[in-house]
């Protein structure tokens, strides 16, 4: 039976991190409300650009631009987008099952964001080409030189096809691990479930598959549109990966703290217990001694 | 028959309804465009964009982006979307007093910074004239 020293110590050293914990949720909180209402409220120019494209792709003649394409190598390049720092749940792990088990064919370069995915891919030996340290909170013009690095790699015919694996950040408590095709211009899941797939828009985009008149002429318009696409796209999929992270952590530090509570709890109760079977058997031994001396 | 109009921007969706008609800045000049439209796609320009509906005309400063246009419905996308009533005119001079002064900062530097900051200064300047530019003529008419 431990001591009530040694049950006070351990109560002591829970309450410690109870309130750590407490702390790392506070902070993850105030930082998950702003990064989900980024998330949130960048999703319809994402979306809305990627369901232009999408259409823009099947009206348009063949290799109207080098983005519609699959690129003549053999390759495949895939960024992937984790988080800095620990302590946020299965988030990171989620991530790399769903990479690993997606069975990528060919040979794989990788790309990363973030120090989790780099310490992992390095450790299963995968080939990385660069990392992007992109600190908190993220801006857009951190981004650029993963995109323009992703973009110029593509343009030169080296790899077929450019993905990304991130988390998407659906809730607070629902983050969903997906690996989407940002190169060539393909249907992408941001968020929730693809909002196109809803009959009525796929109709409107079925009926309108006629021709497009362009203006100045279609190269023109993709030459501009097209790298911002992919920036645009690209900052949208780390909007929503740094929503889950700030979520989950959010999430993991709560389960935290009440564990700790509750241990608090039952730690207090056993202290208790010990304490007034001490003061019981103490009493006993008293009321034996004076009994044996009378 | 009715003409969708849809404006987002990074931020926001910002206008989303049906509306008579839209007149935009396009690629080649200011374009009108009214329901049955012929499919077309270009690019925006920096200026002004007003729609009507029942009769009466919202106008907008925008900045550059794309536009889609089919029959039925008008996409704009684009980095700036705001009405002429939340031009903040004073706040906008200032804000080209200052993109204006970092321009020259950086032109003064020479091209060691790197050709994304002038062009986000030039980007951030020409909004900013966007802005004003709207406000100004509606405020004499």
């Amino acid at each position: 039976m431990p001591s009530t020293r040694d049950i006070r110590r351990r109560i002591k050293s829970v309450k410690s991190t109870a309130q750590i914990t407490k702390a790392m949720q506070l902070v993850a909180a105030a930082k998950m409300k702003k990064a989900q209402d980024q998330a949130t409220n960048g999703r319809a120019y994402a979306e809305t650009m990627n369901k232009i494209l999408v259409a823009l792709k099947e009206a348009a003649e063949d290799a109207a631009h080098p983005y519609f394409d699959e690129g003549k190598g053999s390759k495949t390049l895939v960024l992937v987008i984790a988080s800095d720092k620990g302590l946020c749940g299965a988030l990171n792990t989620n991530l790399f099952k769903k990479l690993l088990a997606s069975k990528l064919e060919g040979d794989v370069d990788y790309l990363t964001i973030g120090r989790k995915a780099t310490q992992t891919l390095g450790r299963l030996r995968k080939n990385i080409v660069a990392d992007f340290p992109i600190k908190d909170p993220a801006k857009f013009t951190d981004l650029r030189a993963a995109g323009n690095f992703i973009q110029e790699r593509f343009r030169s015919g080296e790899y077929k096809k450019v993905l990304v694996a991130f988390n998407n950040f659906i809730n607070t408590v629902t983050v969903v691990p997906t690996l989407e095709q940002l190169l060539p211009v393909d249907k992408v899941q941001l968020g929730g479930k693809r909002s196109y797939e809803d009959p009525k828009t796929a109709d409107v985009h079925a009926a309108s598959k006629l021709d497009y008149t362009f203006e100045p002429s279609a190269n023109a318009v993709f030459e501009g549109i097209l790298p911002q696409y992919v920036n645009n796209t690209l900052f949208q999929m780390l909007l929503e990966a740094r929503a889950s992270e700030h979520s989950s952590r959010m999430v993991a530090m709560k389960n935290a703290t009440d564990n700790a509570k509750q241990m608090l709890k039952d730690l207090t109760l056993e202290y208790n217990k010990v304490r007034q079977a001490a003061i019981t058997s103490e009493l006993l031994e008293i009321t034996t001694a004076k009994l044996a001396l009378e | 028959m009715p003409l969708k109009l849809e404006i987002v921007t990074p931020e926001a969706r910002i206008f989303s309804d049906e509306v008579d008609s839209v007149v935009l800045p396009g690629a080649e000049g200011e374009m009108g465009v009214l329901p049955q439209h012929a499919n077309l796609v270009t690019t925006l320009n920096h200026g002004e964009l007003f729609y009507t509906k029942g009769g009466k005309s919202n106008h907008l400063a925008v900045g550059e982006g794309l536009v889609e246009i089919t029959g039925t419905t008008t996409r704009i996308l684009t980095d700036m979307a705001i009405g002429v009533e939340d031009i903040d005119e004073k706040a906008v001079e200032e804000a080209l007093e200052r993109a204006k002064t970092a321009l020259e900062a950086i032109k003064a530097k020479g091209h060691s910074t790197g050709d994304e900051e002038v062009a986000a200064t030039m980007a951030m300047i020409q909004r900013s004239t966007a802005q004003l530019h709207v406000k100004r003529k509606r405020r004499t008419l």
